[in-house]
């Protein structure tokens, strides 16, 4: 006899269970680790350090604050989808027991790209208190557009996970160090984290260089949310988020499923 | 009733390959069979269980398993299938009760039932008591026994299993064997592959030989073996003071026969699949000679193979 409840829905949301398990029970501390090491060093050194010492303007903080939040959604995601795809596909096969599951193999892709948005939210709110605590000003959230902020935050790992899953099944294993070096340091400083984008008109040909970089659009749209700073277009910030998700998402999808069946 | 595996025609080629993996292979299954594709390394075997199992999209051909068409509706087709793959890929997340578990839920079945049947296949498969341990610590027959264990949580109608005991110790082998051989009596369809003679001998009730991505041979193992014209016949172990094989030389095709050990023994062997036992030791007797041993000659698969191919399976 077979199972009779055995539908695509609810093999979707076991794996995501399954992950979520994993991610929450089993591994938290080196989730936690993963997830907010790079963010607080970013916090205190630029935020807190370099102001103390004079290397920059006393009110930096404010400007960081928003691009580390769009960091740690962005890559949180990215690299909670790219990793364990390119494990999985090719060293542990543990990806072949969940593409046996009743659902689509596209469906498995997506599930993948979920639960790392997901990891990337909770990553985001934790770091949320550190900033408080790390930065001069604090966190003020006096100014804040509650609805720009709630999008942000749900779109924005999508989008870094859509990049995730880009790489994680474009990539062989064997040139995984080499991609992640080569992809991942520009994605960090080209994404408008450490910086306005409206200030980087002086420096005009890296503001347009920018705007091919996904972050840019989480940065932007964090800053435009969280502070009364000049930032880019409220709705070209909706467009590259959208778009880029999409754009990112299709070709990862369809990447999921080349690696998935032969 | 249709067979509940039924290949017709199955082709594939991976993008720039020279030939192809899969060269128009076609078989069917029949319910509560067990099944084998025997062959060398890079027969298409894998290949032919990707195809089944919703892993591999064929070039041309169809695969129907179930009454489940795995190219156009692979949903339902995971529904009734249960793969062992080649290479263990238990989750190592997590431990070997929760492999079972999870497995479970990805196929529906309750927080409560998942977890009752998850107990009762670590029983049924020796592995009581270590359901907690990490997977990364089982022994390598260990996880092979997990993973059929995990295959069974939902109740699969078509186990496949690609090259299942390879690599393992003698011991876990023959458990495996045996576990194999309950699950065929309980009815479920298990095809397997191997490379492995005394494995498709003993489990299989229909082979199909597998060469360059196509069928060469199909038949039960007995069968199989009759495809070798000169591999069948009797072998007798007589005490006699003078060589005994001129008195049997009438019967069957041909016959041979030499000293064996230096105690007056000879050992005869008589060719040929219609010559009675009974007519060769009463011949033997009649000239004088004491009988010491009897046995059937039969060709082995690997003889069948190697008479179809002319190479080794290795």
């Amino acid at each position: 006899m077979n199972a009779p409840t055995a539908t695509p829905m609810r093999a979707f949301l076991a794996l995501c269970e399954r992950d979520f398990w994993v991610a929450f029970r089993r591994q938290l501390g080196g989730f936690l680790a993963q997830t907010l090491l790079q963010p607080v060093f970013y916090l205190f050194i630029f935020g807190r350090v370099l102001p103390e010492i004079g290397a920059a303007g006393r009110s930096y903080g404010t400007q960081l604050l928003p691009g580390v939040i769009a960091l740690t959604l962005f890559f949180t995601a990215l690299q909670n989808t790219a990793l364990p795809l390119v494990i999985e596909f090719s060293f542990t096969k543990e990806i072949e027991d969940r593409l046996l599951a009743p659902l689509p193999a596209w469906a498995v892709g997506v599930q993948k790209l979920v639960v790392a948005a997901v990891r990337g939210i909770v990553g985001a709110i934790i770091i949320l208190p550190f900033a408080a605590i790390i930065l001069p000003g604090g966190v003020q959230f006096s100014d804040i557009s509650w609805l720009g902020f709630v999008a942000v935050l749900l779109i924005g790992p999508l989008a870094g996970a859509a990049v995730g899953l880009v790489l994680g099944t474009a990539v062989e294993a064997r040139q995984i160090n080499v991609v992640f070096a080569v992809v991942l340091t520009p994605l960090l400083f080209t994404g408008a984290t450490f910086y306005p984008w409206a200030e980087l008109d002086s420096l005009r040909w890296f503001q347009i260089i920018t705007l091919i970089n996904p972050l840019t659009y989480v940065s932007e749209g964090l800053r435009a949310a969280l502070t009364a700073s000049p930032h880019l277009g409220t709705g070209w910030i909706a467009l590259g988020l959208v778009g880029w998700t999409i754009v990112f998402g299709f070709i990862g999808v369809r990447g999921f499923e080349k690696r998935a069946i032969d | 009733m249709p067979p509940i595996i039924d290949v017709v025609d199955l082709r594939k080629r991976y993008p720039g390959a020279k030939s192809e993996a899969v060269a128009g292979v076609s078989f069917s299954v029949e319910e509560g069979e067990v099944f084998g594709l025997l062959g060398p390394n890079g027969a298409g075997k894998t290949t032919t269980i990707g195809s089944m199992t919703t892993r591999v999209k064929p070039t041309s051909g169809r695969v129907v398993v179930d009454g489940v068409d795995v190219v156009a509706d692979p949903v339902a087709a995971k529904r009734v299938i249960a793969v062992v793959p080649q290479r263990p890929n238990l989750d190592r997340s997590l431990s070997a009760l929760e492999n079972l578990t999870f497995h479970g839920a990805y196929f529906g079945y309750s927080r409560r039932e998942r977890k009752r049947r998850a107990e009762e296949m670590l029983a049924q498969f020796g592995l009581e008591g270590r359901g907690g341990d990490r997977v990364d610590n089982y022994s390598g027959g260990m996880a092979q026994r997990l993973i059929i264990a995990r295959a069974l949580m939902h109740d699969p109608r078509v186990l496949f299993l690609d090259e299942p005991t390879t690599g393992l110790d003698p011991q876990s082998r023959l458990f495996l064997w045996d576990q194999m051989e309950a699950l065929k009596a309980r009815g479920v369809t298990l095809l397997l592959t191997t490379h492995d003679m005394a494995e498709a001998d003993r489990l299989c009730d229909r082979i199909a030989i597998v060469d360059h991505g196509k069928v060469i041979a199909s038949d039960t193992p007995r069968g199989l073996r009759h495809v070798l014209p000169e591999a069948e016949g009797l072998e007798l172990r007589l005490a006699a003071a003078v060589d005994p094989g001129e008195a049997l030389s009438g019967l069957g095709t041909s016959h041979t026969s030499e000293p064996a050990g230096d105690d007056g023994e000879w050992k005869v062997r008589i060719y040929g699949s219609d010559v009675a036992p009974s007519t060769a030791i009463a011949a033997a007797e009649q000239a004088g000679a004491r009988l010491v041993d009897f046995t059937r000659i039969e060709g082995t698969l690997e003889d069948v193979f190697v008479h179809l191919t002319g190479r080794d399976l290795r």
